[in-house]
Order: structure tokens, then C-alpha cells, then sequence
């Protein structure tokens, strides 16, 4: 089941049809850098799937390209849905606008209508809990309710495939605890399929079904662990025993090829 | 000396910010309005004190004209109906100059700044020329333009629009550059529109530094206004012309009434635009703030 070195990722028996296929995509940087060299995996519908690497390995990449905002230099790219949440490190809110204004943006460019809007934006909201600051400015917030807010934002469009680019990154740990407790929260009752790349083996772990671990640039798929707990995780999970051995070995092939 | 004065208005406006961060830690009621005002107002007893003291002590009466006392220089210029009467068409001769002069600036200013934003070719062909306006003598070039368009009001606006352009330009280029690359990104993947994109993100981010240029330009139109109008000596007077005319006809008292009244008038357009400033930026965006008053 844990994962071997340089697998071909299509081995891991997934019970559910993929959503996202990555097939030996590589990705060359006009400067020349290398960024993805034969990047191989498939993200099954429904599933939790985060990939860890050193810095510099190309995951921001990865999800660029599974958004559509990059191309690839090889290989073939498939996402079946066009319904994608994408949720950088960075809340990135406008700060001219209000909160309410803030969540409304997606669908506002969507061109959804204006009633429509509001009612996505206020169910939204409520669901991670910031009803009572929709009329704030985001500048009024702080750093876990801005990142809230931007998960909001992604939330009203409803999205089969939720990107995330280390979105709990710049938090501190306790927040951070707190909204990876939230997010799976969200994932279980909202029922997207998750590609989240992260710098924390422990977060990696916790949240998802499956764990990539990438080389460092360019960035290959260097392991594809299964983590076989059960949701809804409780934050004891963190202290589990088996928890801790699966950690190690992802940390361990992390070390070992990096 | 004429151009002294066009600097003086935004120079005693910027002088009250310090004054804004001492009154944080004054305690409330009096004693803090005593804070905020205190100082300033002290400054310019002092100043009248030295200008008494330079009028009466220093000068003999043959030459007190030189400095005419503030009093006399009050009544003759603001108490005699006649030179009041003067003084107020001239200066409003010149806020109009100077405003229709900004206003030209703004929308040219914007529209050159957007569309250097939409082209990399158009900014290279454009800005070295905006730049120039800056560069150029262009009080030096006001008998050119006398020549070519008379002594009246276009060649007046055309001085103040070159004036101020240039800070609309390049704070508005700056700003609408400064788009964070994330929010380009989400609005590449919600297939925002150029026209979306320019109105409900990259001007709204840019609407700080907009109005930094506007402030900026403001004051550079009263200057150019009034220096402007200096060196036509033709023509309806405005203040630069009354200034002029003053001093040929050792009118001192007059000549700084005009001085006064063009400071003023300085000052007034600069807190406008730091008010336009706080009422729609003020709420997002913190160096919105400036001088309080």
C-alpha cells in the first residue's frame, strides 16, 4: 500500500474515474528552467489528493497548468470538469471591496445574476462562518477569516475540482490546525475533489486520501502513498501512532530525494 | 518671487502632518485641540512678530513699502472695493485657468495612461514625450505660444495642462501596473473581459496612486496658472499679470494681497483633493490619509 520510488502512478488501484489526469506532462519555462519533467498521476473523482515536495519542485506549477493558466511544454494534460475552485497561498481579496462584494466576485464575473449572486455569496459565507462580517472591508480581518474568505469565494461556484496552492502556508500552526479541520469539514459535506499542494508533511497526512510526494526540480512524482484513515479525522489523529509511522515514511522519501 | 508663492500653498498644508501625529498622544478636549493647533498657530504669531518687527524696526519710513506691515497690506488689498475687485477677478480668472487646465490634464492623463497600460509599444512610444513635458522650459516656450494661439485663455490652459500632466500620467501608469499577478490570475480563470478587467480591477487598485498624481497635479496647475500668467503681461489679467503689474507700480501691499490670496488658493485645491482622497480611497487603502484638515 506505501508507496514505492518512481512509480508509474496509474498502479494505485483508484476506485472512482479520474477527474484529473497529468500523462508525462513536463513543463519548460521560456528562460529555460525546467520546472516538471514527466509528472504522471491521476486525481480520482472525490478524492483528497496533496502533493508535497522540496520548494522550487514545480507544485505551483502543477496546479497553474490544471487550471488552464499555464500550458504544458509535454505530455497531455485532461480535466473533466470545468468547474474548478482555485485557492493561492496569498487570500488575494480586493480591498476595495467589502466581504459580501469580495465572495460575490467570481460569480459576478460569471456573469450570474445579481439575486442569484447574493444568495451563493451569503450561503458561502455562512458556511465558514463569516456571515456577521460580510459589510467588513477585508483589510479588518485577520490573516485565518481573510483566508475563509477566500475559500468562500471559490465556494460559490461550486466546484467539482478544488485547487489549493498552500493556502495555510503563511498562518500560524494553531490557525492553521483550525482551518484544516474546517476544510475537511467542507470537503465532506460539500463534496469536491481536492489537489492541494503543501510544504507540510503533517497537513498532507491529516487532510487527504492520498499523498504525492515530488522530487526537487524538475519535479517528478516520486511516491503515491494511500493514507487509510477514516473521515471525519479527529485532531487526535495527529498523536496516532500509525499516523506518525506514515508521516516518517513520506518525510523519509521527501529527505531521500530531495 | 512670484514663484515662491506658488509653492508656499502646498508647503504650509504638508506642514500639518506632524502636527496630526502629535495630537495621538495628546490627552482629549481642549488640551488636544491646543495640541493640533497650538504649534502651527504659534508658528505664524512668531512669523507676523518678525514681519512687524522687519517692517518698523528694520526699514525706515522711505523704504517701509518694501515690506509693508500685514495690516496695511490686508486693508489695502481686501478693504479698498476697487483693488478687492481686482484681486477677485484675477484670481478667479486664474482658478479657472487652472482648473479647466487640470481637468483637460486628467482625462488626457488617463486616457494615456490606460492605454500605455494595454500596450507595451504604445508606452514606448509615448512616455519619453510625457517625461519631456517635464524636461522642457515651458515658460520659455509661452511667447511661442503667444504667437501661435494669442494671449488669451487656450495658450493659459495649455501651460497648466503641460504642467501637471506628467504626474497623472506616470502615478496612474505606476498604479495600474502595481495589479498584484494573483488577481490577474483569477480574473484569467473567471474569463474576465480586457474591459472588466480594466474597470473592477486595475483601476480601482490604481485609484490610490491616481490620486497621489491628482494631488500632485493640482498643485502644479495653481502654479502654472499663476506663473504662467505672469509672463503673458498681455491680455485679462489674472493673479500672475496683477503680480506683474504690482510690482512695476511698487504697489506692495497689493502685490502681497496676490501672494497671499494665490497661497490660498494653493491650499484649497490641495485639501480637496486629499478630502476626493479620503472619501474614495480612504476606507481600503491606508497612505490615502495626508494632511487632516
Amino acid at each position: 500500500m506505501a508507496g514505492s520510488s518512481a512509480v508509474d502512478a496509474s498502479s494505485i488501484p483508484t476506485q472512482t474515474a479520474p477527474l484529473l489526469t497529468f500523462a508525462d506532462v513536463s513543463k519548460r519555462f521560456r528562460d529555460g528552467t525546467v520546472a516538471l519533467d514527466g509528472a504522471d498521476f491521476r486525481v480520482g473523482s472525490g478524492e483528497f489528493v496533496s502533493v508535497v515536495g522540496p520548494s522550487g519542485c514545480g507544485k505551483s506549477t502543477l496546479l497553474r497548468i490544471a487550471s488552464g493558466l499555464s500550458d504544458v511544454s509535454g505530455g497531455k494534460v485532461q480535466v473533466e470538469t470545468d468547474k474548478i475552485g482555485y485557492v493561492f497561498q496569498d487570500p488575494t481579496l480586493l480591498p476595495w471591496r467589502t466581504v459580501q462584494a469580495n465572495v460575490e466576485l467570481f460569480s459576478e464575473l460569471r456573469g450570474l445574476p445579481k439575486e442569484e449572486r447574493r444568495r451563493r455569496a451569503e450561503a458561502a459565507l455562512e458556511l465558514v462562518g463569516l456571515s456577521e462580517f460580510s459589510g467588513h472591508r477585508p483589510r479588518a480581518l485577520s490573516g485565518g477569516m481573510r483566508m475563509r474568505v477566500s475559500l468562500a469565494r471559490s465556494l460559490t461556484l461550486e466546484p467539482e475540482l478544488f485547487l489549493f496552492d498552500e493556502p495555510f502556508g503563511a498562518l500560524d500552526e494553531i490557525t492553521r490546525e483550525r482551518l484544516n479541520d474546517e476544510l475537511l469539514q467542507l470537503y465532506l459535506t460539500q463534496r469536491f475533489t481536492a489537489l492541494f499542494v503543501t510544504h507540510s508533511v503533517m497537513e498532507a497526512v491529516f487532510m487527504s486520501t492520498r499523498v504525492l510526494v515530488m522530487s526537487g526540480r524538475p519535479g517528478r512524482v516520486l511516491g503515491d502513498y494511500a493514507v487509510p484513515f477514516e473521515y471525519p479525522r479527529s485532531p487526535r489523529l495527529r498523536f496516532d501512532e500509525q499516523f506518525a509511522r506514515l508521516a516518517g515514511k513520506v518525510s523519509g522519501l521527501l529527505r531521500g530525494g530531495g | 518671487m512670484s514663484i515662491d508663492t506658488g509653492f508656499s500653498g502646498p508647503d504650509e498644508a504638508t506642514a500639518q502632518g506632524p502636527v496630526t501625529a502629535t495630537s495621538r498622544v495628546a490627552p482629549s478636549g481642549r488640551g488636544r485641540w491646543l495640541a493640533f493647533w497650538g504649534p502651527p498657530a504659534a508658528v505664524l504669531l512668531a512669523f507676523l512678530a518678525i514681519w512687524y518687527g522687519v517692517s518698523y524696526l528694520l526699514l525706515d519710513p522711505r523704504r517701509r513699502f518694501l515690506v509693508p506691515p500685514p495690516h496695511e497690506v490686508i486693508k489695502v488689498s481686501f478693504f479698498d472695493p476697487f483693488n478687492l475687485k481686482e484681486l477677485m477677478g484675477a484670481l478667479w480668472l486664474s482658478t479657472r485657468v487652472a482648473f479647466i487646465g487640470l481637468a483637460i490634464s486628467i482625462v488626457i492623463g488617463l486616457v494615456m495612461a490606460v492605454a500605455m497600460n494595454r500596450a507595451k509599444w504604445i508606452e514606448r512610444s509615448l512616455y519619453p514625450y510625457a517625461v519631456l513635458t517635464q524636461t522642457i522650459p515651458i515658460l520659455a516656450m509661452v511667447p511661442l505660444f503667444g504667437f501661435w494661439f494669442g494671449f488669451g485663455n487656450f495658450s493659459r490652459t495649455l501651460v497648466v495642462v503641460l504642467f501637471c500632466i506628467f504626474p497623472i500620467v506616470a502615478n496612474t501608469l505606476f498604479g495600474l501596473q502595481s495589479v498584484q499577478r494573483e488577481h490577474h490570475d483569477l480574473f484569467t480563470l473567471h474569463g474576465a473581459s480586457r474591459m472588466t478587467r480594466l474597470w473592477k480591477l486595475e483601476f480601482p487598485a490604481a485609484l490610490p496612486s491616481v490620486f497621489t498624481g491628482l494631488r500632485i497635479a493640482a498643485g502644479l496647475a495653481v502654479i502654472g496658472a499663476i506663473v504662467g500668467d505672469t509672463f503673458f503681461k498681455q491680455g485679462e489679467p489674472g493673479i500672475g499679470i496683477l503680480i506683474d503689474r504690482y510690482q512695476s507700480r511698487l504697489q506692495s501691499e497689493q502685490m502681497v494681497g496676490a501672494i497671499i490670496l494665490s497661497s490660498l488658493l494653493g491650499i484649497v485645491v490641495f485639501w480637496l483633493f486629499g478630502f476626493l482622497a479620503r472619501r474614495v480611497v480612504g476606507g481600503w487603502h491606508e497612505s490615502a490619509g495626508g494632511p487632516d484638515t
